[in-house]
């Protein structure tokens, strides 16, 4: 078979050879519209960030910025309440990580390894809260928050965001722990380990690229959201990223900020774009896991 | 009780004068930044000078619907850490409930000296919850070396005058600069359509969308009049991008010299006439257009200070409201910072006219103020100036006929209402 | 003896290890149950409860009655009918997030099929491709809200100068602020960020399908096309399905893109934005809870279909 395959299958493509340089040519135009499709707008908002605003009127659709300025980033980075914003992100994203990485490793060792009733009942519930409109438990949510006392501060946010980083932390984390061969958990139990001590001591360890990707995945969605900070925080000094720059072009300055919004966006970006590039294996096969998954 | 308790941690730093050992710490929700904050603090100093009382100026947020949101809460929570509250002149149906009485607190005579239609809108439940510290209504700009090259001797004084002129001029305008335009004022969808769009209603007769007994009445003929002759302006003397403007975009356009007539409130008169202003010296106010059948209307605007029903120094918070609204702290502001006092006297005033020129028209248009619903709709206030506003903005958009918005607007309106206001 | 003993004392030992497994196992999940009841279980119950009062969102504004249904229909006394469901915004959002979904999932798809075949293709520069793609699904939701909305800006913005060079816009309008395009406008944002989300998931599909099958396909002389149609397709059913409707759950539950460029403007205020436009700005909380609820109950019939027709499985 394979010895008959090799003249029919080379014959066709010798015939075609020219159609095929054709093919591979319109197939690089595809790339190259494709990569200044998805890469453009992120290039307009560096450019604008680069250019001064008191020129931007003029200047607004040339290609290139004619007079590259850094003033925006100085006045961004001088901006008390975009740095407010900036450290209160960083506090309420690794906040979320870390305590969301915490329940989950302790909730995925049970659900993997251990076998007790309702834990399919379990599992549905946590899918089902993680597919939860976070418009569903707005006011609901607001009262907790309130009477917790945690209005305007990072750990409302943290909190409510469990919503959404707990429960695919768990699933993508479950799924994984059941992979980890039973094996070295019964050794460090015939050693008299503690449950816990096993979890931390020898699970952990080898749970590292899972908890890792889990993480950073948390890590972008807390830094991103948006609805939650909106609403549970109303000062210059509690607010997130993703709030300051929406609320950038409220104010009633005579020019437009946008030079200055674009500046803020671009200051927020690059780390997240870093991250993901980084990373992008693990990005990838994190959230393909999670959506085959649920 | 906490949020509270934390804003004025962080604004610990921008607190007034420091505590005279005596006195008694009032906080105060003013403007927290610009022009705003400045006179606020000099009439907050005067004051602490005069009583040896302090004054705690508070962090607040610039944009008004996050600073309502932020008030309710705290009332909501029964916070006792504000106590004098800056309120706009649709909030006291909204928030009033909260705040306290303040008709003994004013001298009778001051309280006599103001509009009455500003007391009135600051009544809720027969209680004074708002004294009136600074004005607003809305202004017919226009551009008098224009007037004069068309031949026209004064300022349209009814819409189908203003429609002529505005023809005449943007015709002849458009061969030296294709962007021009006739007539520009806010045609996008929110709170500042609402107080377009009840000038032009009520200037025909057709009433303030919601009557003071709490009945709709937004679908009159005379409101479907109204509505339908704003509604020919869009895309003949005004550009269809109309309806994606609010007062700064209008302002950008007829301060580039690129409209001969806008609706606008008093503060684009100062700017307008800055040194860098193309149109400098070639601006004229005048009261806005009547229609038939009706009269000259501006929307009021403005704010007014209330004093928070948990506070624990009320005797101290009310006398603070009593002197920033009194004849001479007003007289001073208008001066030093343009800001259209509360008093009809003072726009006789010669100091202050000489501040403030336009004050003399200003005056005209105030006097024949008239209130939003928030009286009358109460909490409702918002959905009710929404589903107004939504209603003319899809026939400014050509969406619906005025007929068919105003008679949903109608319903709409009657949905929100309920079991009642 | 002994060994009967043995015997019944092993099992029995069994049966104290799985309880005592098993309560391990309750300690182990019981932070992470406790924080998913605070922020997922009270809050839904709370918002249950709510959407039968007329609770307002300042607690002084009036005691909170029970009003049965009324918030989602009732009679009023002149015989008009009232509340959630005939109320004529509500339906607009509900039509404007539908069209928003069905656009914007069926685009992303088929764009994102074609990232994922190009970036399977083995042509040079495919990582540098791959790579490149990520960058819109990097960049923060309100980030690429304000970026286009730069582009899409009235006067400046460099999509509404195309407009105009094309003469589809006159001076001072743009995509966004026409009302007949804004909500396609948004659709091509959402579209342009979730694309290259689309193709990593079908990618991982694509890398699933054994290269001998192509080859055995090119023996028996079938076309690229037919190959396609043939083979690929239904070999990528199963992870493009998925995809599908986790990508339209997202789009259904729709907030920050459009908030951020057009607040609460009705040309295109999807659900979510309507509940939230009653639940703090108007301050009604009882009747915003009715809206809440409702998105719920559509999204769980949406999710229980998909997890009863694609048979998601645990174990």
């Amino acid at each position: 078979m394979a010895v008959s395959t090799v003249p029919v299958s080379t014959v066709p493509k010798r015939r075609s050879s020219a159609l095929q340089t054709l093919g591979l040519g319109l197939f690089w135009v595809l790339i190259v519209v494709i990569l200044l499709y998805v890469l453009f707008p992120f290039y307009w908002a560096i450019k604008t960030s680069l250019t001064s605003s008191a020129d931007l009127p003029q200047t607004a659709l040339s290609f290139f910025p004619p007079k590259p300025t850094l003033e925006n980033y100085v006045t961004v980075f001088t901006t008390p309440s975009f740095l407010y914003s900036l450290r209160n992100s960083l506090v309420v994203a690794v906040g979320t990580v870390l305590i969301s990485l915490v329940l989950a490793s302790l909730s995925s060792y049970a659900l993997g390894k251990f076998r007790f009733r309702g834990k399919t009942a379990l599992m549905y519930i946590i899918l089902g809260v993680s597919v939860f409109p976070q418009i569903a438990v707005l006011g609901g949510m607001y009262t907790t928050i309130q009477t917790l006392n945690l209005y305007n501060k990072p750990g409302g946010l943290v909190l409510s965001y469990m919503i959404f980083t707990l429960p695919f932390t768990v699933w993508v984390l479950t799924s994984f722990v059941r992979e980890i061969p039973t094996e070295l958990e019964e050794a460090a139990l015939v050693d008299g380990a503690t449950p816990l001590q096993t979890l931390f001591k020898v699970l952990l360890p080898v749970m590292m690229p899972a908890l890792a990707t889990t993480g950073l995945l948390a890590f972008i969605n807390a830094w991103n959201e948006y609805l939650f900070a909106l609403t549970y925080t109303s000062d210059d000094a509690a607010r997130t990223v993703p709030v300051a720059i929406a609320s950038f072009g409220g104010g009633s300055q005579h020019e437009s900020p946008f030079a200055l919004i674009m500046a803020a966006s671009v200051v927020v970006t690059i780390p997240l774009i870093i991250l993901v590039l980084v990373f992008q294996r693990n990005i990838v096969s994190g959230l393909t896991a999670g959506a085959v998954k649920g | 009780m906490k949020k509270t308790a934390l804003l004025i941690a962080l604004t610990a730093a921008i607190s007034a004068s420091a505590a005279n050992a005596a006195g008694v710490s009032v906080s105060f929700a003013c403007d927290s930044t610009g022009n705003g904050f400045n006179e606020c603090k000099k009439g907050t100093d005067a004051w602490a000078a005069k009583t040896g009382n302090s004054v705690k100026l508070l962090q607040v947020p610039v944009d008004t619907g996050d600073r309502l949101a932020l008030y309710q809460q705290q009332l909501g929570a029964k916070s006792s850490d504000v106590d004098v509250y800056m309120i706009d002149v649709v909030w006291p149906g909204i928030i009033g409930n909260s705040l306290l009485d303040l008709s003994k607190s004013v001298p009778a005579a001051q309280l006599a000296s103001y509009f009455p239609a500003i007391v009135k809108n600051n009544t809720y439940d027969g209680k004074l919850v708002g004294v009136p510290w600074f004005t607003d209504g809305g202004l017919l700009y226009y551009r008098t070396d224009l007037m004069e090259k068309y031949g026209y001797k004064a300022a349209p004084t009814t819409w189908t005058e203003l429609q002529a002129m505005a023809t005449k001029i943007q015709a002849g305008e458009r061969a030296a600069n294709a962007k021009f335009t006739g007539f520009v004022f806010q045609g996008k969808n929110y709170e500042g359509l609402t107080c377009d769009a009840l000038e032009w209603v009520a200037s025909h007769g057709g009433g303030s969308i919601v009557d003071p007994t709490g009945k709709v009445t937004i679908n009159n003929p005379q409101a479907v009049a109204a509505i339908k002759t704003i509604g020919s302006f869009v895309g003949t003397i005004s550009p269809e991008a109309v309806t994606t403007y609010a007062e700064e975009d209008a302002r950008n356009v007829f301060q580039s010299g690129s409209a001969a007539f806008m609706r606008n409130w008093p503060y684009a008169y100062a700017l307008g006439q800055s040194a860098d202003s193309p149109v400098k010296g070639k601006i004229g106010v005048a009261a806005l257009p009547s229609g038939e059948g009706g009269k000259s209307t501006a929307t009021l605007g403005g704010w007014q200070l209330g004093v928070n029903a948990y506070s624990k120094h009320p005797k101290e918070a009310a006398d603070l409201v009593a002197y920033l609204t009194s004849s001479a702290e007003q007289k001073r502001r208008a001066i030093s910072g343009s800001y259209s006092p509360t008093i009809p006297a003072l726009y006789k005033d010669a100091d202050v006219l000489k501040a403030a020129p336009f004050f003399g028209s200003l005056f005209n248009a105030l006097s024949n103020a008239s209130a939003r619903p928030a009286t009358a709709t109460k909490g409702k206030y918002n959905q009710v100036s929404n589903a107004f506003a939504s209603a003319v903005y899809n026939v400014l958009t050509k969406k619906q006929t005025a007929e068919a918005a105003l008679a949903g607007a109608q319903a709409q309106i009657t949905r929100i209402k309920g079991r009642g206001f | 003896m002994a060994i009967s003993t043995g015997s019944v004392s092993r099992p029995r030992r069994r049966a104290g290890i799985e309880t005592t497994r098993a309560r391990t196992a309750m300690w182990l999940l019981l932070p992470t149950v406790i924080v998913l009841a605070l922020v997922a279980g009270y809050p839904l119950l709370r918002t249950i409860y709510l959407s039968f009062t007329d609770a307002p969102l300042n607690s002084n504004s009036g005691p909170t009655t029970f009003i049965g249904f009324d918030n989602y229909l009732f009679k009023g006394e002149d015989g008009t009918w009232t509340g959630l469901l005939v109320d004529p915004v509500w339906w607009t959002a509900v039509w404007n997030t539908v069209k928003f979904s069905v656009v914007s999932v069926v685009l992303e798809t088929l764009l994102g099929l074609m990232f994922a075949m190009v970036i399977n293709s083995k042509i040079k520069g495919r990582g540098l491709l791959r790579t490149a793609i990520l960058v819109p699904w990097a960049i923060p939701t309100v980030v690429s809200a304000q970026m286009w909305a730069w582009m899409y800006q009235d006067n400046l913005g460099v999509i509404s100068q195309w407009g105009r060079s094309l003469g589809l816009l006159e001076a001072g309008q743009s995509f966004l602020s026409k009302t007949d395009t804004a909500l396609w406008a948004l659709v091509a944002v959402d579209v342009w960020k979730t694309a290259p989300f689309m193709a990593l998931l079908l990618l991982a599909g694509l890398q699933g399908i054994p290269a001998d099958m192509y080859e055995a396909a090119e023996v028996d002389g079938a076309s690229k096309l037919r190959q396609f149609f043939r083979l690929t397709l239904p070999l990528l059913t199963p992870a493009l399905l998925v995809a599908l409707v986790f990508r339209t759950l997202d789009a259904l539950r729709v907030f920050d893109m459009p908030f951020v460029v057009k607040q609460y403007a009705q040309e295109t205020m999807t659900m979510s934005i309507y509940a939230r436009q009653n639940l703090i700005d108007f301050g009604t909380l009882g009747y915003g809870s009715a809206v809440s609820l409702l998105i719920f109950l559509i999204i769980m019939v949406f999710t229980v279909i998909y997890v009863t027709s694609l048979r998601v499985r645990f174990d």
